[in-house]
């Protein structure tokens, strides 16, 4: 394998937890993830892996040890820089697709976008549009979210993780909550993107034979790394 | 463009919750209405009760004293100049109450920018006679017109046109309480006597009513020239010269200065009704003190809803962070609600104020002191309606910002692991 650009670099992260007393919850995490690449985090429930995801997603900045994503070291960064950045660089989707309600589906999705601000209106709603056609719900742009089914919702929150054209893509348990077939369709979704597209892709999971199926494989116990 | 759609996205969480977002704008209508219409009602009888004294005084009076002349003979002789003079039983000069040289003095006052208008008048004690019995009163003679601008006298005719004075030659207005006790009606003929003994017959043309007693049973009006002529003196004869200024507040000085310039006495509406003053001062406390509580009432109301909407938004929040809104944004988002309750609700809040002010306005309200006055007056100053929608804003925009700022401090995560 060809030694590829790192364009996300964990350097000895540790993270304590204090309550109900000082616990740590990962020790000297170490690793990088290379561009283009599909990689999964697995471990058993309570090894720390979306802990781990939430600090590598600068939603969670009380942490030691340095975190690098594009060659830019995040510490320090003020509230806003880092809002900014995962604007710009960084698609979420959570396990409960975590879509804004009051919002129909186009403008959940629009929604990073708009305030991302480099297009227009009109050029991000035809933006939008092409992602739901990618995804195969074109047809439910105008529906409220909670007319979807599970897995309709979870395809919405992949669409708008992708409309600002990130960096990476981080997903935590994205198929925990889906029936099998569900899940199968959103893995193939994944899959496509990052072979398609060759779209970075950082997936938490339990499931092992998701992450069977994904070019490299994190495994985690108990807040350490022990396999790469 | 990011406000913009900031404002998009408090538009919509507005939208999404419209019972919600109609409960809290209604909290914020009734604040702002019960203040409006509230303060707008007391300040409307405050008004109505100061106009009872103020209305019919004249800010600053100037008039002739009977008194002894502060120059007695003695001090003007070289001889005793430096004594002590001691003089017993001095009498007041025969001057009388005349005012010299009072149209000079009426058209320097007249031309004094400070000043709203000038009503000279003449009065007069006089003997009323009905039958065997003599009733005293004074007659005022009074120049109608101005006496008209200036102290609204129409306010208080019950029967009668004012003008008919200046046209009618002897003709009186009588007190009401004046008119029951000689039982003369409009079209009667009455006689005066003066306190020299010059008798003469009025015909009375009308009944005013002032409400206090004292004055209803022994006030009389009648025109300048009735008077002068009742008490064979000259046109140009002037008891009192009644001003009223622009501003209120410059009346003591200016009493002081008119005092000395025209070498007559000088009496400010402060000095003569310095116990009005503090009960007209502590009536509009009240009305201030029961308006602001009204106004932090609604404004701990409006905190309250504002307060239980934003912690139910949390995911919103929380998505809102992840997708790459920064605390600033959300803090934004969340006052651009909160003002939109507050602009709306205080706009509504406005209107329903008005609409109930309006409503007490045509309540019935009968008093025998402003026969004029058939409902409760109500006090429709813009003013009220300025305070009342700043106010709106105001505490919108505080009870917004505490949960608002909460929000944007809010951990993403901590949110989302707090399911």
């Amino acid at each position: 394998m060809t030694m590829a650009e790192q364009i996300l670099k964990a350097v000895l992260i540790n993270k304590y937890f204090y309550e109900p007393s000082r616990f740590k919850a990962l020790s000297d995490i170490t690793f990088g993830i290379e561009r283009g690449k599909f990689v999964s985090v697995v471990g058993k429930s309570g090894c720390a892996k979306s802990t781990l995801l939430y600090i590598l997603s600068t939603m969670d900045s009380d942490f030691e040890g340095e975190l690098f994503l594009d060659n830019e070291l995040l510490n320090n960064k003020t509230d806003r820089e880092l809002s900014r950045i995962r604007n710009e660089k960084i698609g979420f989707i959570f396990q409960f697709h975590y879509l804004i309600e009051e919002f129909n589906v186009i403008n959940n999705i629009m929604l990073p976008a708009l305030k991302l601000g480099k297009l227009s209106r009109p050029e991000i709603e035809s933006q939008a549009m092409h992602y739901l056609n990618l995804l195969g719900i074109a047809g439910q742009a105008l529906k409220h979210t909670n007319q979807l089914s599970g897995g309709e919702k979870q395809r919405v929150a992949i669409a708008r993780a992708l409309i600002n054209n990130p960096l990476i893509i981080m997903a935590d348990e994205p198929t925990g909550n889906l029936d099998k077939k569900n899940s199968e369709m959103v893995f193939g979704l994944f899959k496509e993107l990052s072979v398609e597209m060759r779209q970075t892709i950082l997936v938490v999971t339990h499931d092992k034979d998701f992450a069977r199926q994904t070019d490299q494989t994190i495994e985690m116990q108990d807040g350490r790394i022990i396999s790469t | 463009m990011q406000n913009k759609l900031l404002l998009n996205i408090a538009f919509t969480l507005l939208f999404a919750r419209l019972r919600q977002s109609v409960v809290a704008a209604i909290g914020v209508t009734f604040g702002i209405a019960t203040f409006i219409a509230l303060v707008s009602f007391m300040t409307g009888l405050n008004k109505l009760l100061d106009g009872l004294i103020l209305n019919r005084t004249p800010h600053i009076r100037l008039f002739n004293e009977i008194r002894p002349s502060s120059n007695q003979p003695v001090n003007l002789s070289p001889k005793y100049r430096n004594y002590q003079n001691f003089i017993r039983s001095i009498k007041p000069k025969n001057e009388g109450a005349e005012i010299y040289n009072s149209q000079k003095i009426i058209r320097a006052i007249k031309n004094d920018a400070r000043v709203l208008g000038v009503a000279p008048k003449v009065t007069a004690p006089v003997f009323f006679r009905t039958g065997t019995i003599e009733l005293t009163g004074f007659i005022n003679g009074a120049d109608v017109l101005a006496e008209q601008k200036l102290f609204l006298l129409s306010n208080y005719v019950i029967e009668g046109k004012l003008e008919d004075l200046e046209t009618v030659n002897n003709s009186i207005f009588l007190g009401k309480g004046l008119a029951d006790k000689m039982m003369v009606e409009i079209g009667d003929a009455i006689q005066v006597s003066t306190a020299q003994g010059a008798l003469a017959t009025l015909k009375v043309i009308g009944i005013m009513q002032f409400g206090i007693a004292e004055i209803d049973d022994v006030q009389s009006y009648t025109s300048i020239q009735t008077a002068q002529k009742l008490q064979g003196k000259p046109a140009g004869y002037i008891t009192d010269i009644q001003v009223k200024l622009k501003d209120v507040s410059l009346a003591p000085g200016l009493a002081k200065q008119y005092s000395e310039l025209f070498g007559t006495r000088a009496i400010d509406i402060q000095a003569a009704n310095a116990q009005f003053e503090t009960g007209s001062n502590i009536r509009n406390i009240i009305s201030y003190s029961v308006g602001i509580t009204l106004l932090f009432v609604a404004g701990f109301g409006i905190y309250n809803i504002l307060n239980m909407l934003i912690y139910e938004k949390m995911d919103t929040i929380a998505i809102l962070k992840a997708i790459g809104f920064s605390g600033t944004d959300v803090k934004r988002a969340f006052i651009f609600l909160s003002l939109i309750i507050g602009l709306a609700g205080g706009l509504l809040g406005l209107l329903l104020g008005y609409l109930a002010s309006l409503s007490i306005s045509y309540i019935p309200f009968e008093t025998s002191a402003l026969p004029t006055v058939k409902t409760y007056p109500v006090n429709f100053n813009p003013i009220y309606y300025v305070i009342g929608i700043f106010f709106a804003l105001a505490t919108t925009y505080i009870a917004g910002w505490f949960p608002a700022r909460k929000a944007s401090k809010a951990d993403p995560v901590a949110i989302i692991r707090g399911k």
